[in-house]
């Protein structure tokens, strides 16, 4: 196998072990690595893979383990589950998205022996949506992006900093617990 | 050719409210001090608002996973005072009886509410803290405040660390306060403490404590300081007094490591870890049913939509911190600010079944961050906690470059413990979901195990020898001149934050440190006033000097 054909089939698994978690909308009608399974670009389209293959997460270096065992238990599950998978693209991309998140279920299931390795994987592709920790949050919000974009973050002032001069109802709305010292402290 | 050891009268290992308190006042009372801290110094204008690995956020917040248990906390010069919320409550008096797992009276028999309040006293002095007002808490508060108020429950205001009038609401204060209104030990007792000549190195990170003669020497490596995966050298420091105050999930590592040189630990170093009882629900609010059911509006049209906004907690259902109520039933309700990232992915969908913190389900969830509102439960845990043999270094093996580690802590919650949580979830629910105001579910267990933002009791202070690590003044059992006052003494669970605790522990623990070093010879007095110069605090305490300075 060459070199761009490894490439191929670590980016595609990639792709499809973050869109399990985050989903997202197709790129392209003939998308097989993005399931489809939601409106909205996800965690692919905000940048996983980006955030992946930074070494200073410390899974960079392991991401080719992490795509060999998934698509190893791919294979496993699908036979499991009487399954026939197209042999043109990786087994976890073969999978259709209900199995991939059932197989995912499974992988970080409280018991499973495993279970940190894919967890930590999946914090990483969370991370890229929730908070795109691959870059500059300000640059993000400026460019738009799909996860910040989608959560309603606000954007900061114009020196890059959060201010909410709006932020109060301003008023009491609940009488103090009785058990209440002068000062304020818990009796 | 042999190099004369280096030598300080005291050695401080970590720079959180442990270690300021104590090194401010043994510098200011004659002492040479040197603090060893294994974070970064980070002065407040790199306190930056943004979420990208290296920035502060990572930089100075540790998240270490153990085995049923993750515990979050600084790394930083200022320790957990530069990261925390600043809530700052006493803890109320029937936690001083708490019995826990052990059937009788945890805490020393020398310590109630009373006997503490004094040194509450100090440091609300020293920070100083400050009352909330209701035409300054943050709209999240407040729509907690309502909802407590139509379910017929109370909420308070505790008081805080900070000062309102320079806080802007950014929501950014666990990667340090920017803006100087958070009043870390970054703004009194370190300042203070090396204005009196206390040396603090950064990015020194303890591993192991030995003996020489009559000194104790402490081993440190000095941490990259971008990539805390990687030492750049080492050393080590002789001192007469040693404070372990690194944070109760690395202090029990740091005297574990040491037991091979200094000799049988107390059997309570690295046992009866609590994570404060905590855990975390989170509401997704009804726009419409909370303007409809509470009467809340905002200037721009919304009823709520504002998650971001605000300063972490402020406000706080304190109606189940009633000493009448059995122990574990115990709790305090406090709405809480998470940012994303931390704050959003162990949150699970309300109603979903099968995987309900990830899938097109989350997503839809994460439409609605605007509308989320956080609650955390302080409760009643069991001090379940164990920690295994220590890793290499430090208190982890890192995984990423920051912040992420793999810890040897391991955490199997009691039907006691999983009893309180159950009973904080269910009045979470009563209180939320009435009227149709929110959907509500806990945070999920499963994928990084219990959590908490508030370490405590991995070497406890107590009058057992077989149940606490400390006597009652601090120092480690059956090796004099150790003393540890992190949150790591304190003895259980508190059902409030515990910062105000750790930091009166402290200050009530100085005497008898003072005295313990006066014997060893080193020239050091009692005495300081606050930080600021002020003295009423300190004054009052004078009286109760002798009893806590004897031998």
């Amino acid at each position: 196998m060459d070199t761009s054909a490894e490439t191929v089939i670590k980016t595609m698994t990639l792709e499809a072990f973050a869109d399990t978690f985050v989903p997202g909308e197709k790129r392209s009608p003939d998308d097989v690595a993005i399931a489809g399974a939601a409106p909205g670009p996800g965690a692919v389209a905000a940048g996983a893979l980006e955030l992946l293959e930074l070494p200073a997460t410390g899974v960079s270096d392991g991401l080719d383990d992490i795509v060999m065992t998934l698509n190893d238990h791919a294979s496993d599950y699908a036979a499991e589950h009487e399954l026939v998978l197209d042999e043109s693209i990786p087994p976890f991309v073969g999978l259709d998205f209900e199995h991939r998140t059932a197989l995912m279920t499974e992988l970080t299931a409280v018991d499973h022996p495993e279970k940190e390795f894919w967890i930590l994987t999946a914090l990483f592709c969370f991370m890229a949506f929730d908070t795109a920790a691959h870059m500059n949050t300000v640059k993000a919000i400026e460019e738009g992006h799909p996860g910040l974009t989608a959560m309603g973050y606000a954007k900061p002032d114009p020196d890059g900093l959060w201010r909410f001069p709006d932020f109060s109802y301003g008023r009491q709305l609940a009488r103090s617990y009785p058990g209440t010292t002068p000062n304020g402290d818990p009796a | 050719m042999t190099t004369a050891a280096e030598r300080t009268d005291i050695l401080v290992i970590g720079s959180g409210f442990g270690g300021a308190i104590t090194a401010y006042h043994l510098a200011a009372g004659g002492a040479k001090v040197t603090i060893l801290e294994r974070g970064p110094w980070v002065p407040s204008d790199e306190f930056d608002h943004g979420f990208e690995l290296g920035t502060s956020s990572t930089r100075i917040f540790d998240f270490t996973a153990g085995d049923g248990m993750s515990v979050l906390g600084g790394n930083c010069v200022g320790g957990g005072s530069v990261v925390y919320f600043a809530t700052m409550p006493r803890a109320p008096r029937f936690v001083f009886d708490r019995q826990g797992s052990i059937g009788r009276r945890m805490w020393p028999s020398a310590i109630s509410r009373d006997a503490l309040d004094p040194w509450y006293d100090r440091v609300a002095e020293a920070l100083p803290l400050s009352s909330q007002s209701w035409d300054e808490v943050p709209y999240p508060g407040g729509l907690w405040a309502a909802a407590c108020n139509h379910a017929g429950r109370t909420a308070n205001l505790p008081n805080v660390a900070i000062d309102v009038s320079k806080c802007t609401n950014c929501n950014w204060m666990m990667a340090g306060c920017r803006f100087d209104a958070k009043r870390s030990l970054l703004l009194n007792y370190l300042p203070a403490a090396v204005a009196h000549g206390a040396q603090i190195r950064p990015l020194h990170e303890v591993q192991k404590i030995s003996k020489v003669d009559d000194w104790y020497r402490v081993h440190y490596n000095v941490i990259d300081d971008v990539d805390y995966r990687v030492t750049t050298g080492s050393g080590t420091i002789d001192a007469k007094i040693v404070i372990v105050a690194a944070g109760a999930g690395a202090t029990p590592v740091i005297l574990q490591r040491s037991e091979p040189e200094l000799g049988k630990m107390p059997h309570g170093v690295g046992r009866y870890f609590s994570g404060n009882g905590e855990r975390l629900n989170t509401a997704i609010i009804d726009e419409d049913r909370a303007r409809e059911v509470l009467g809340l509006s905002r200037p721009n049209g919304a009823a709520y939509e504002a998650n971001q906004i605000g300063r972490g907690p402020t406000v706080v259902c304190w109606d189940r911190l009633d000493g009448s109520l059995p122990e574990h039933s115990r709790f305090a309700l406090e709405q809480l600010y998470f940012p994303p990232g931390l704050g959003t992915i162990l949150a699970q969908v309300p109603g979903a079944e099968g995987a309900a913190w990830f899938g097109p389900q989350k997503k839809e969830m994460l439409r609605h961050w605007k509308s989320w509102l956080t609650i955390f439960i302080l409760s009643e845990d069991n001090n379940e906690g164990v920690f295994g043999p220590p890793p290499p270094t430090g208190n982890s093996v890192r995984i990423s470059q920051q912040m992420l580690g793999r810890g040897a802590l391991s955490y199997d919650p009691t039907p006691q413990t999983l009893r309180g949580w159950a009973e904080a979830d269910a009045e979470i629910k009563d209180i939320l979901e009435r009227d149709g105001l929110a959907k509500v579910r806990p945070w999920t267990n499963d994928v990084v195990g219990a959590y908490t933002v508030h370490p405590l009791s991995s070497c406890r202070i107590g009058d057992d020898p077989a149940t606490s690590a400390l006597d009652d003044r601090h120092e480690l059992r059956d090796h004099p001149g150790i003393f540890v006052t992190d949150g790591s003494s304190v003895p259980g669970a508190l059902t409030v934050n515990p910062a105000l605790t750790i930091a009166a522990l402290a200050e009530r623990a100085v005497p008898g440190i003072v005295a313990a070093a006066q014997r060893r010879g080193v020239a050091v007095k009692y005495g300081a006033p606050a930080p600021s110069g002020a003295t009423s605090a300190a004054r009052a305490v004078t009286p109760l000097i002798p009893s806590l300075a004897v031998l």
